[in-house]
């Protein structure tokens, strides 16, 4: 056996027996990549996640909306930055990884190119779009790579509120005036495909799925985690009287599933692909945001330097 | 002492830190980097925590019922009571870090002197707030002195905000008649002594920052009166829309 | 780890959640002088009442033990179990021990 071939059977079974990777223990190259690149995702999702929600945060109806959503939107700043973190004990600076984002050459969840255009779409971002990531951050948690798993963990406990207090805001719309539940619903239609999608291709198509299960990286299949994802929120939105925009969605005795109908992957592709309806809006926010920053991230290294300077003399 | 004043002196001090709380909203999302929009997006929660605390209260004192929502989301542009000061556009990160340190250097003496205010309510309230109010300081006062001794363009930006938004300052001190019958009460304290630290906190910082204190020109005033600048109709429009598009709705 | 020397460097947060108890490592951050490292790890990191006390240490002054070395530096404390105190049979009814 090779020394490579050595290292990658130890580094197997470690990841077999659930042994957590560290940063500085040997991993395959492809395994560091492949992690940067789902971390990096990640961390950019979370902070590009903050645009179409933070877009409301200023009409907010009440003052214990706003500043739930002031709390959630920054939460969503906090594990972007945790996530970034993890990614740079991999070896990736976060400059670099910015970059990647700011260029258009990284990617983020696709769902976050989709307008929030009334405020029951803050009561469907926090229900359905959370609520479709926990499900995902929850498996995460037992991720094999330590410093990943450890910013989920903290993400997790941190999310906790912010599907709920979602799901509150339908709810309540849901129980109000007539206007205020078609709010809801239209709501409800606009966002339930794009959650579904958010779970990625089926597991026939998914090109990064085989590994990712094989190193632990990933735990559940998109398919089997948006199964899941479903048949919690139908339930849900029955409770609130909501109905679920697919004709096709019924019980299944036999699998103790809900058989459900056809996701549209022409549309996926497109919006992943740069047509969905707001990602060009997005990355410019994002690239203004960073270059009107620059002359403020300048200031305070410079100002850092010399009073470093004047202590030392 | 009427209730009509103390509501008055209320809805001055919470429609201050209302405002506030909104422009710094709008960064959320859009900070120089990930660290510093949260930092500021904290700022915006202890505002607007404080803000909810004081029209509540607002409301107990009219005694007609009014939340802290129908006071927030029902009152037109000439019944809000803030300061210009906190009014003003973002602008660059200069124009916000110096707005909210000239507001957090009035707000600090303030809210101490507020603790011992004959008012149990207001001295509660204040309690809480001088916590948050000193962590307030302490982030924009660093921030201005890394701006005014950092790079050639931040001490430019700094000094433009600077005398930018000087004009503002004279309008936190402002005594009108209702605030001399608060301060008769022993509910609100004399501006003179709040003025003093103020001066005094500014000079000690823009002196550390080489930063040069503007000359007290005109100074703009009003708003405590209802008289505000054309961004504050823009600023309620976007806030209180829904709840003016859905009468009565509950959210 | 980055060439342009404007970005802020990468600073490791330690938090004490309760008096008494060790200060542990909660995660990184980025910050231009060790003033802001504490005050952004106190935005970052104690938004939920998590601590009382911060440490921030400049990640590249923190040196590190090689996983390859992991089974010379520990494995050796494997076979000395006297240092437990399980590893004594005490006698029957004594107490206090």
């Amino acid at each position: 056996m090779s020394d490579t071939t050595k290292r990658e059977a130890l580094f197997q079974a470690k990841v077999d027996s659930e042994q957590k990777i560290e940063p500085k223990d040997w991993m395959p190259e492809k395994y560091r990549k492949n992690l940067i690149r789902q971390i990096s995702q990640h961390a950019h999702s979370e902070v590009v996640g903050m645009l179409p929600e933070g877009n409301w945060i200023s009409r907010a109806p009440s003052l214990k909306r706003k500043a739930i959503l002031l709390a959630k939107v920054q939460d969503e700043a906090g594990h972007g930055l945790y996530l970034y973190s993890a990614a740079e004990t991999l070896g990736t600076s976060r400059e670099q990884t910015i970059d990647d984002l700011l260029s258009g050459k990284a990617k983020y969840s696709s769902i976050f190119n989709y307008p929030t255009l009334t405020w029951a779409d803050i009561g469907a971002v926090g229900w359905l779009v959370d609520g479709a990531a926990i499900m995902n951050q929850v498996m995460l948690c037992r991720t094999s790579y330590g410093p990943y798993a450890r910013a989920m963990v903290r993400i997790c406990k941190e999310e906790s509120f912010h599907q709920r207090q979602g799901y509150e805001i339908m709810a309540v719309l849901a129980k109000g005036s007539p206007e205020q539940k078609e709010m809801a619903q239209d709501a409800l239609n606009r966002w339930w495909w794009p959650s579904l999608m958010m779970f990625g291709p089926t597991d026939a198509n998914s090109p990064h799925s085989a590994e990712s299960m094989k190193w632990k990286i990933k735990r559940q299949s998109n398919d089997e985690l948006r199964q899941t994802f479903i048949d919690r929120t139908v339930q849900q939105a029955e409770v609130i009287g909501l109905t679920i925009p697919d004709p096709d969605l019924k019980w299944n005795e036999a699998t103790q599933h809900y058989d459900w109908g056809a996701i549209d992957w022409a549309e996926f592709n497109s919006v992943v692909a740069g047509n969905g309806p707001c990602n060009k809006e997005r990355l410019a926010a994002r690239n203004k945001a960073h270059n009107d920053g620059a002359w403020v991230r300048e200031a305070a290294m410079a100002y850092a330097a010399k009073k470093a300077e004047r202590k030392a003399a | 002492m009427s209730n009509e004043a103390l509501f008055t002196y209320t809805l001055r001090l919470a429609d201050d830190l209302l405002i506030l709380s909104h422009r710094l909203g709008e960064w959320c999302g859009h900070g120089p980097v990930l660290e510093e929009d949260i930092a500021l997006t904290n700022r915006a929660l202890d505002h607007i925590g404080e803000a909810r605390n004081l029209l509540t209260y607002a409301g107990e004192v009219e005694g007609k019922g009014r939340t802290e929502d129908d006071l927030a989301f029902l009152r037109n542009e000439r019944q809000f009571l803030n300061t210009k000061l906190v009014e003003q556009p973002n602008g660059d990160y200069a124009h916000t870090i110096v707005r909210s340190f000239l507001f957090d250097a009035y707000h600090l003496p303030l809210a101490e002197a507020l603790l011992k205010s004959s008012d149990a309510q207001l001295a509660a309230i204040a309690g809480k707030a001088v916590k948050e109010a000193q962590y307030h300081l302490r982030h924009s006062n660093d921030w201005l002195i890394r701006f005014g001794d950092g790079t050639e363009e931040s001490h430019q930006r700094a000094q433009i905000a600077l005398d930018n938004l000087w004009t503002f300052t004279g309008d936190l001190f402002t005594q009108d008649e209702v605030h001399q019958a608060m301060v008769k009460a022993g509910v609100a304290p004399d501006l003179t002594k709040i003025k003093a630290t103020f001066d005094a906190t500014v000079d000690k910082v823009l002196s550390e920052a080489t930063l040069k204190r503007p000359v007290d020109g005109f100074m703009a005033s009003g708003g405590r009166q209802g008289k505000h600048g054309e961004q504050l109709g823009f600023i309620l429009a976007e806030m209180q829309y829904l709840q003016r598009a859905y009468p009565g709705a509950t959210w | 780890m980055s060439d342009n020397p404007n970005n802020w460097p990468l600073w490791e947060v330690f938090i004490q959640s309760k008096r008494g108890l060790d200060h542990k490592h909660v995660g990184s951050l980025h910050a231009a002088d060790p003033q802001m490292a504490i005050e952004n790890a106190r935005d970052v990191y104690t938004r939920r009442q998590e601590g009382q006390s911060i440490w921030v240490v400049p990640a590249a002054a923190i040196s590190a033990s090689q996983p390859d070395d992991a089974a010379m530096l520990f494995d050796p404390a494997d076979d000395k179990t006297y240092r437990h105190p399980t590893f004594y049979t005490m006698p029957e009814g004594a107490k206090y021990i």
